[in-house]
């Protein structure tokens, strides 16, 4: 069987720590001189994120790959960032509002719609891709290292802007209708925008970081993930507002932490709904914790994720 | 120079191997609970030896087991050893893409390791793009890409195409771009496996003497990893021999290519003995070399012999024992043969051999056809497929085209300048 079984005395499994001479020669320096130990365990909060700094122009180059890949060889390209949301809007319109007639708090169907969609969108895709970033890029990964954080980052980077280019249509559309009526009630809380967007995409990575995680090794959860996320938004106050929910649901949708985010939005663009620090606050603890045990659970795999992917 | 670069220190890798799928998760909670009790994970205790040709008992292997080694600053190691060696996870784990199940590695320096060239090259974007996305990758940032990019470009020699997507180049010069952003990487530790195999010959050569460079004028370190015998004797000061997960071998690169070769021996292909041998037949065949070991791997400046019995009892008939070589793509190389009847005239069982002269075949895998027959009449047995045997690149001057095909025969031309 073995053709040659090598002299190697450290294969022998039962040496007794005593025994260990220290096999360090003279010109070995001091421990604290090694630059990096690769070890199998690390501490659940060695997150190495000084290395993600260290790789920060890689993460918007992969931003740029992104978008620069997504709308080569297409004819509308970038266009196409406006024409998904509106058709989503559309749909919406003519199925909730025309057909099944949902409230919408008395505003105009079309910013409604709108301002749920995008900020949904925004969430949604993070967290879809964020999900299958360890299946899509093992190739990749299972080649060189580079800290695998950056790849989630880049991916809410990436949404970020996309987002900002459909934020852009909502808020041309937005403009119409405050200077041609008078159903829009913007308010001082538009300055809390960029923590919403902050909130929904760490939630998105959070989540997404989760998922990722644990669909390398039971790939039922993706399956599970594209109508979780579907189902999530009839969970959450996009096509319906959050006043005119039956005081037997809300609790749920309540503690759905997405709904704050989404409600906070529309109250502060369009006027109506609801604001509250507690459930904004709710929401923001509970986007931290997810995103603190996303990361830890995402740099665990990522170290062995080759192995099972 | 006697600075450590790398310490690896009693690493081992335990792969599961079959499907994983049914199961996992039972078997997860298993183990988790065996941690929590403080038990020893329940299946980090079975697990064998790496041997891919053995079945193994259990669903555990050892890919890696209780490796100790040192690199030195400056050092070329060359890592060689059989298909399932282990060698790609020792690169895995030292490049950090997956991680060691128990033992450690020490590292003095930055590593980049190049375990394929043009990782995360993205069709689509242009090779100016790429440049800079792949270099990103391997851990450079954008200032030291720009500050190389002339380089980058003039090395590549695709100087005319870098704002075409790269989905356009051909193979060849996708290869020379994504290997001339890796050139140009300035780690202190840089891991190379065999990526040397693609690329025309004249790349071939630039990109062996840009990781010659690299070692001997930058200082840095360098792992590579090589079937390319010719390649790691010219690059290389030492050599470690990997074996079913151990390190069989740690020292100069010349007695680590020995070792290599005497691994290689398998006594499956080297010997054919026939189990029931008619009247008049072929016994047994052996491959051996010039001191007459039983061997499966020859230098290329090394006699390869053949050693038939046969056993004859009808001398009148015109018994002739041949056979010819073929090459790894089923190319005849050649044939040869020996009339029996004109030199054995008693009944009885006979030896003859056969020696292929050394410098002739070209380094490569060589499938002897052994048969005794009677010309145009009868074939008493055939074998094929049971002898195999390997000439190592052992540094002839044509191993910077190994991988492409240089014919199998190597002929000594007279070149004379007129």
């Amino acid at each position: 069987m073995l053709s040659v079984v090598p002299p190697n005395p450290l294969s022998v499994q039962s040496v007794e720590v005593l025994n260990e001479v220290p096999r360090i020669s003279p010109s070995t320096p001091p421990e604290a001189d090694w630059s990096e130990v690769i070890q199998p365990h690390t501490r659940l909060f060695d997150l190495g994120l000084r290395d993600v700094w260290r790789y920060r122009d890689l993460v918007l180059l992969f931003v740029r790959r992104d978008f620069v890949s997504s709308y080569k060889q297409t004819i509308l390209g970038p266009i196409w960032f406006f024409i998904q949301p509106l058709l989503t809007t559309i749909t919406y319109m003519v199925v909730f509002g025309g057909i099944a007639n949902l409230s919408t708090d008395g505003l105009p169907q079309l910013p409604f719609y709108l301002a749920g969609v995008t900020i949904w969108n925004y969430f949604a895709q993070t967290l879809t891709t964020v999900s299958t970033v360890f299946t899509t890029n093992a190739a990749i990964f299972g080649k060189v290292y580079f800290p695998r954080l950056t790849m989630p980052l880049s991916i809410v980077v990436s949404n970020l802007v996309r987002f900002g280019i459909q934020f852009a249509l909502f808020l041309a559309v937005w403009g119409y209708y405050l200077v041609l009526g008078n159903s829009l009630h913007p308010n001082l809380y538009i300055l809390l925008t960029p923590l919403l967007l902050v909130l929904m995409g760490l939630l998105g990575l959070g989540l997404g970081m989760i998922f990722s995680a644990l669909t390398t090794k039971y790939r039922d959860l993706a399956m599970l993930l594209t109508f979780g996320v579907q189902l999530l938004m009839y969970a959450t106050p996009v096509i319906y507002p959050l006043s005119k929910l039956p005081l037997k649901y809300k609790p749920f949708i309540l503690a759905n932490p997405l709904s704050a985010i989404v409600e906070t939005f529309r109250f502060a663009f369009l006027g109506s709904g609801s604001f509250s620090w507690l459930a904004l606050g709710y929401s923001a603890v509970v986007t931290l914790v997810v995103l603190v045990i996303g990361t830890v659970v995402f740099n665990k795999v990522e170290k062995s994720f080759t192995d099972t992917v | 120079m006697s600075n450590v670069a790398i310490k690896v220190e009693d690493l081992s890798k335990l792969y599961r191997l079959g499907e994983i799928g049914t199961g996992t998760l039972s078997h997860d909670l298993n183990r988790a609970w065996a941690r929590l009790r403080g038990k020893e994970d329940p299946s980090a205790i079975i697990g064998e030896a790496n041997d891919r040709t053995a079945k193994g008992s259990s669903d555990f292997v050892w890919s890696l087991k209780d490796i100790n080694f040192e690199v030195k600053q400056g050092e070329v190691l060359g890592i060689i050893g059989r298909n399932g060696a282990g060698k790609s996870t020792l690169l895995k784990i030292l490049s950090k893409v997956t991680a060691p199940t128990t033992g450690r590695v020490k590292v003095r320096g930055r590593i980049a390791s190049l375990l394929e060239v043009g990782t995360g090259f993205h069709p689509e974007l242009t090779g100016r793009e790429n440049i800079f996305l792949n270099g990103a990758i391997l851990g450079m940032t954008k200032d030291e890409i720009r500050s190389k990019f002339d380089e980058i470009v003039d090395f590549s020699g695709v100087e005319r195409y870098i704002d075409t997507p790269v989905k356009r180049y051909s193979s060849g010069m996708y290869v020379r771009l994504a290997f001339a952003v890796a050139a140009f990487l300035e780690p202190e530790i840089l891991i190379v496996d065999e990526v040397l195999a693609v690329g025309d010959a004249e790349f071939q050569k630039k990109c062996l003497g840009r990781m010659k460079d690299v070692s001997v004028n930058d200082g840095r370190t360098v792992l590579f990893v090589s079937h390319n015998m010719g390649a790691v004797t010219a690059l290389c000061d030492k050599a470690l021999v990997m074996s079913n997960g151990l390190v069989a071998f740690d020292g100069a690169v010349n007695k680590g290519m020995d070792y290599y070769l005497k691994l290689g021996n398998n006594a499956a292909s080297s010997k054919y003995i026939n189990e029931n041998p008619k009247e008049n037949d072929l016994l047994s065949v052996d491959l051996l070399n010039t001191v007459g070991e039983s061997s499966t791997s020859f230098y290329f400046s090394e006699e390869v012999v053949l050693k038939f019995k046969i056993v004859i009892r009808d001398t009148e008939k015109n018994f002739t024992l041949g056979f010819h070589i073929k090459d790894q793509t089923e190319r005849k190389v050649f044939t040869s043969e020996i009339n029996i009847k004109s030199i054995v005239s008693e009944p009885g069982v006979y030896a003859f051999q056969s020696i292929i002269p050394a410098n002739v075949l070209t380094p490569n895998s060589y499938a002897p056809t052994v048969a005794l027959h009677i010309p145009n009449v009868e074939i008493i047995t055939i074998i094929e497929d049971k002898l195999m045997f390997e000439i190592e690149e052992t540094g002839t001057e044509l191993f910077q085209y190994a991988g492409t095909d240089y014919g199998c025969v190597f002929i000594n031309c007279e070149w004379s300048k007129v």
